[in-house]
């Protein structure tokens, strides 16, 4: 993408039919780290991969509970999606005190796409630079959605967004006919699978990515770092060996892959925004 | 001291010329309404009067309507605030049923909301007079509740309204079990209509029983009880009263 004349106001047409500005927000969403969605017919997993910028830090939270039937991983301006998901916590509020009802995920949806849509038809606003995906409940079952800013959402049996998403978006597209009936352990599997394909050689490891959960009767809670990491140990799914420096009780699949090692390969991922 | 004294503007809303825009008082009233879970739903009965304080101005007032596919709005008090909350209730099924998104409104949202109405307008001082009875069914969930016109809700198997709550009420917690049959809760709440026929003076022998079930609600016709008046305490009342007539 070039700079052009049209893309200075998010008001402006392109003579091809474009908003450039509009345009742009979707490639901060890229930028971002990556950020993965799968359903079952009962569950919904978020997963996400948290680089700090450096060990002083700690890392940005990308994942956020909007009720205990919806939550949201964001890839993007991390600023702009706790805003969004101020909004969404707020509109779940109302809803569960007027109705004494859990808000359907699907409306929500709609409601924020109409909240992003809104910034991309004023001369005095600019469209929000993340992408949500919207994992809840409601009626009908387990819904996962993306929400762009350019005020579409699609529904998704899986999906991945941000860094190197394509490669998740790889994996998921082989596995995804088996993720309607699976368990919700598998699930998570999956997810982490799909995250290790983000990472590209570095090794998965529960610091490094948040896995949360919600399913029919199981409320939307983040796994704490220990379950996420036993539950990587236990499907073997560490791509590589691991150096004496590594947990106790650690079992590696043995599969050596050349370029970095253990421990210290831990690359500066792009600027989370 | 003219000067002195504080001037209104004339949209205010304290003192006297204000109180045009709040309910001081009801005017025309529809009394109780009974209701009670049974094993397909929900029964409720009305009587069909509206009463002009002694006068039993009105006698062909539906004081039950069904609120979307799944909930029976029963109202006592005044008719026309009734008429203003199901106009309410209106605007909010239409809304929810145009998201065209499989999700709908059950009764306990409409409770709910309702609840949530009676309570604001009792917080500013001007309250939609009326005690209303709530019920419905989804998903083989039954559901029964109220909520007065001062914002007070609660769910229960039977619940009643005004004078119901004196003499209807201590029927049904006598004679209410689970799974009744329809007819049996037909019974029942002609049991209790009767004794409020009897025993309150806005009532008039003029009912419509409506039920709801998951396959939706029906109303009957409108019809009467059959009442008896030989009792030999009737004859003759005043026989041991000394100085009476």
């Amino acid at each position: 993408m070039f700079r052009n004349q049209y893309d200075t106001d998010v008001t402006t047409w392109s003579p091809a039919g474009r908003l450039f500005q509009v345009e742009y927000a979707m490639e901060a969403v890229k930028q971002g780290s990556a950020a993965i969605g799968l359903r079952s017919k009962t569950h919904i997993v978020l997963g996400c991969v948290n680089k700090a910028n450096s060990e002083l830090s700690s890392h940005q939270k990308k994942i956020f509970k909007v009720d205990d039937h919806i939550g949201v991983a964001i890839a993007g301006l991390t600023a702009d999606g706790r805003v969004l998901s101020r909004y969404m916590r707020n509109e779940c509020i109302n809803y569960g005190f007027t109705y004494e009802s859990p808000l359907p995920v699907g409306r929500l949806v709609v409601q924020l796409a109409d909240k992003a849509q809104v910034c991309t038809q004023r001369s005095w606003k600019r469209p929000y630079g993340v992408g949500l995906l919207v994992a809840g409940l409601d009626e009908s079952g387990a819904h996962l959605y993306y929400n762009c800013p350019s005020g579409n959402y699609f529904e998704y049996q899986a999906f991945a967004i941000g860094s190197r998403s394509q490669a998740a978006k790889t994996y998921l597209e082989r596995k995804f006919e088996n993720f309607t009936d699976a368990s919700r352990d598998d699930l998570v599997k999956d997810a982490l699978m799909a995250i290790r394909e983000t990472l590209q050689g570095e090794t998965l490891k529960s610091s490094v990515c948040t896995i949360a959960v919600v399913g029919v009767g199981e409320p939307f809670h983040i796994l704490d770092q220990g379950t996420v990491q036993q539950m990587i140990d236990a499907f073997e799914i560490v791509g590589e060996q691991e150096g004496p420096d590594a947990a106790a009780g650690q079992e590696a699949s043995a599969e050596p892959e050349q370029g970095a090692g253990a421990g210290a390969g831990e690359g500066v991922a792009p600027m989370d925004i | 001291m003219d000067f002195m004294a504080s001037k209104q503007p004339e949209n205010s809303l304290l003192g006297p010329e204000a109180d045009s825009q709040r309910t001081l008082y009801p005017y025309v009233t529809g009394t109780s309404v009974v209701a009670l879970k049974y094993k397909d739903g929900i029964l409720m009965a009305a009587d069909m009067g509206g009463s002009y304080g002694s006068t039993l101005r009105y006698k062909n007032v539906e004081r039950m309507k069904a609120i979307g596919k799944h909930s029976l709005l029963g109202a006592s008090g005044e008719i026309s605030d009734f008429q203003e909350i199901l106009r309410y209730l209106d605007d909010l099924i239409l809304y929810d049923n145009m998201w065209d998104d499989g999700n709908s409104l059950g009764p306990k949202e409409v409770h709910n909301y309702l609840t949530r109405v009676m309570y604001n307008r009792r917080n500013k001082f001007n309250p939609l007079w009326n005690s209303l009875v709530l019920g419905g069914i989804k998903n083989g969930q039954k559901y029964l509740g109220t909520v007065s016109m001062i914002g007070v809700n609660f769910e229960d198997d039977h619940v009643a309204t005004g004078f119901g709550n004196h003499l209807a009420r201590p029927i049904l917690r006598q004679e209410w079990h689970e799974n009744l049959s329809f007819e049996d809760g037909v019974k029942l709440l002609e049991k209790c209509m009767r004794v409020l026929l009897y025993r309150d003076r806005s009532a008039i022998n003029k009912l419509q029983i409506a039920k709801i079930t998951e396959e939706g609600m029906t109303i009957s016709q409108p019809y009467s009880l059959k009442t008896y008046w030989e009792f030999s305490a009737f004859e003759n009342p005043t026989q041991g009263a000394v100085g009476s007539w």
